[in-house]
């Protein structure tokens, strides 16, 4: 018995070290000279709450265990080192889906090892359990949709189709509905069936709402989906926590609950959107059909590689505007290539980087870093979007809506609101783009029909690559 | 943000001391004033995330939501409990395979996050 209670305070000690690791972790990702050490810190804090649980005096078999431990670590070890950089987007939406299908797997578990207990569960555990799964059950299908879309083996469109908005609100209110009922009727203790078959519905209605809350989501938005999965994945977990009357649960899903959610309010800022909008899942799905500015009459003026090398070889100071296209073009070494050339002949080149430019929060800053780009040579929209009027040469790679003035100057325009990149104050403006399609957004920019701005149209990586030949001969 | 901490200790060495590990049915006071020490761990938790995940900056974001999934795998440590306490014999499995995916998220979420942050370079002083 004493062995016991010395066994649990050690078990507690370990936990409020760990929590204290994972707090002091984080607090090192605000700067970039303290990320790493940060990170080794929380994962010592992990490490240590692993070792603690295994002591759990209710464990009284290791072999499923070890099992368990060794296939994960199997799976996940090589996933961390070999995935590409260029993968990351994916590789986060599926990571969330293992995170959930943890916690889906523990709720189910924690909900019929309650209706052993002589009082049944009690309210706050039945609410814990229920949320738990629901939330964790949305997650795993919805963070594989997500992978799905990012990974390409699911249209990158929108999905729609006839009456889904009516489908999806009767699968998200008979899922609560659901959930009510559990907590009601089951909270108090088992009796029969019928708790086990409401259950075993909702759960299937959460893993359905994944689905469709995904569905008629596009490409360009799946910033805040990652974002939003990710919240809803931390307090899942943080649920689990309550469930099983474990802090360390409760503060790590707490953590990373936080995260999305200040992520996800900062993606649905920079996209103009709502909040609300976002959290009830209807974004994407509304595009008002408001008829922008059509283009007719409009002419755009279109340059060779070596027009472009001249103008960007001679400037002072560029500004880099990269998007998605420089990410499917794998164009971020070309471009490096190009920043260190400029700099080379004496020019200064920042990079200036939009919330939403690519598929998930930072994305683009992370392919940059990956491609040696240094990072005090990149900024975010509050620090550059002064600085465009200082600069000779804006080259936009690959990004679209982000950039079109419509969003400031145009009452009428779908986008007008969203924060953009003042690229048309530069005195020259270089667009690197495959054709004249819209953006995400499907609307004209009107920045491709200034008289500063020069189309050089091409696939991103080859065309920089160009210019960069064309540069070295000057 | 050291008061928060000091605070978020405090709580969690008080649930420690009260409920001497997992709370039982039986001890009903006692499971309320542990469940209410529950939340006030997750609003305490929650606002020193907030506050401290606020300040990362956006250069940092793709690894920020990297390591808070790693983070929250420490479900793990639930998922090692269902798959080792005396249970039937399908909720130990349900429990390996919870083992199992939490563990993916935990060793590729830190080495993924770790091989992120090492690129992540500033200009080198010329010399």
């Amino acid at each position: 018995m004493i062995d016991q209670q010395i066994g649990a305070l050690f078990v507690q000690i370990a936990y409020i070290g760990a929590s204290a690791a994972f707090i002091l972790g984080l607090r090192g990702l605000t700067k970039p000279d303290t990320a790493r050490r940060g990170m080794q810190l929380a994962a010592f804090g992990m490490l240590l709450a692993i070792i603690g649980t295994l002591l759990n005096h209710e464990i009284v078999s290791y072999q499923f265990i070890i099992i368990g431990l060794v296939v994960g670590s199997a799976i996940g070890l090589p996933m961390g080192l070999l995935v590409p950089m260029t993968a990351m987007p994916q590789r986060i939406a599926v990571s969330h889906m293992f995170g959930a299908l943890a916690v889906t797997l523990v709720g189910i578990a924690e909900f019929l090892h309650s209706r052993e207990y002589a009082g049944g569960p009690g309210v706050i555990k039945m609410t814990a359990i229920g949320f738990e799964t629901l939330f964790g059950a949305l997650t795993i299908t919805g963070s594989f949709m997500a992978f799905g879309k990012l990974q390409g083996f699911i249209p990158g469109q929108p999905i729609t189709f006839r009456g889904q908005k009516l489908i999806n609100a009767a699968v998200f209110f008979g899922a609560v509905g659901l959930y009510i009922a559990l907590v009601i009727t089951q909270s108090g203790g088992a009796s029969g069936d019928s708790g086990l078959i409401m259950f075993a519905v909702m759960t299937v209605l959460a893993l359905v709402i994944g689905v469709t809350l995904v569905l008629p989501i596009g490409g360009a938005d799946m910033p805040v989906v990652v974002s939003l999965l990710n919240s809803y994945a931390g307090l899942a977990a943080s649920a689990t926590g309550f469930a099983i009357g474990n802090n360390i649960l409760i503060v790590a899903g707490a953590l990373d609950g936080a995260s999305g959610f200040i992520l996800s309010i900062l993606m649905s800022k920079a996209m103009n959107r709502s909040f609300a909008n976002v959290l009830f899942g209807a974004f994407g799905g509304e595009k008002a059909a408001v008829s922008a500015k059509s283009a007719e009459g409009l002419t755009t003026r279109s340059v060779t590689p070596e027009d472009a090398a001249m103008r960007i070889g001679y400037a002072r100071n560029v500004i880099i505007v990269p998007g998605y296209g420089m990410a499917v073009a794998q164009a971020q070494h070309a471009v490096r290539e190009l920043a260190e050339l400029i700099e080379k002949r004496g020019g200064r080149v920042r990079f200036a980087i939009h919330p939403v430019a690519g598929r998930m929060p930072g994305h683009m800053n992370v392919l940059l870093a990956e491609a040696n780009v240094p990072y005090d040579h990149l900024f975010d929209l509050d620090e550059i979007n002064e600085e465009f009027h200082t600069c000779d040469v804006a080259l936009v790679l690959g990004a679209n809506d982000v950039t079109n003035p419509a969003a400031k100057s145009d009452p009428g325009s779908p986008i007008y609101g969203m924060p953009i990149l003042n690229v048309q104050d530069a005195e020259q403006v270089i667009v690197v783009k495959r054709g004249m399609a819209t953006g995400f957004a499907g609307i004209e920019n009107e920045l491709f029909y200034l008289d500063k701005t020069s189309m050089l149209f091409g696939d991103a990586k080859s065309v920089l690559s160009q210019v960069v030949t064309e540069v070295k001969g000057l | 943000m050291t008061a928060l901490l000091t605070a978020l200790g405090a709580a969690t060495a008080l649930i420690a001391m009260t409920s001497g590990g997992t709370p039982t049915a039986a001890a009903s006071t006692t499971l309320i004033d542990a469940q209410i020490v529950e939340v006030y761990v997750f609003l305490l938790a929650a606002f020193t995330g907030f506050q401290i995940i606020t300040k990362v900056p956006p250069l940092l974001h793709t690894p920020l939501m990297a390591a808070t999934n790693a983070i929250s795998a420490i479900s793990l440590v639930a998922s090692i409990v269902i798959a080792g306490a005396e249970r039937p014999l399908f909720i130990n499995i349900m429990g390996m395979v919870a083992v199992a995916a939490a563990t993916i998220n935990v060793v590729g979420g830190f080495v993924i996050t770790d091989r992120m942050l090492k690129m992540f370079k500033k200009t080198e002083a010329p010399k």
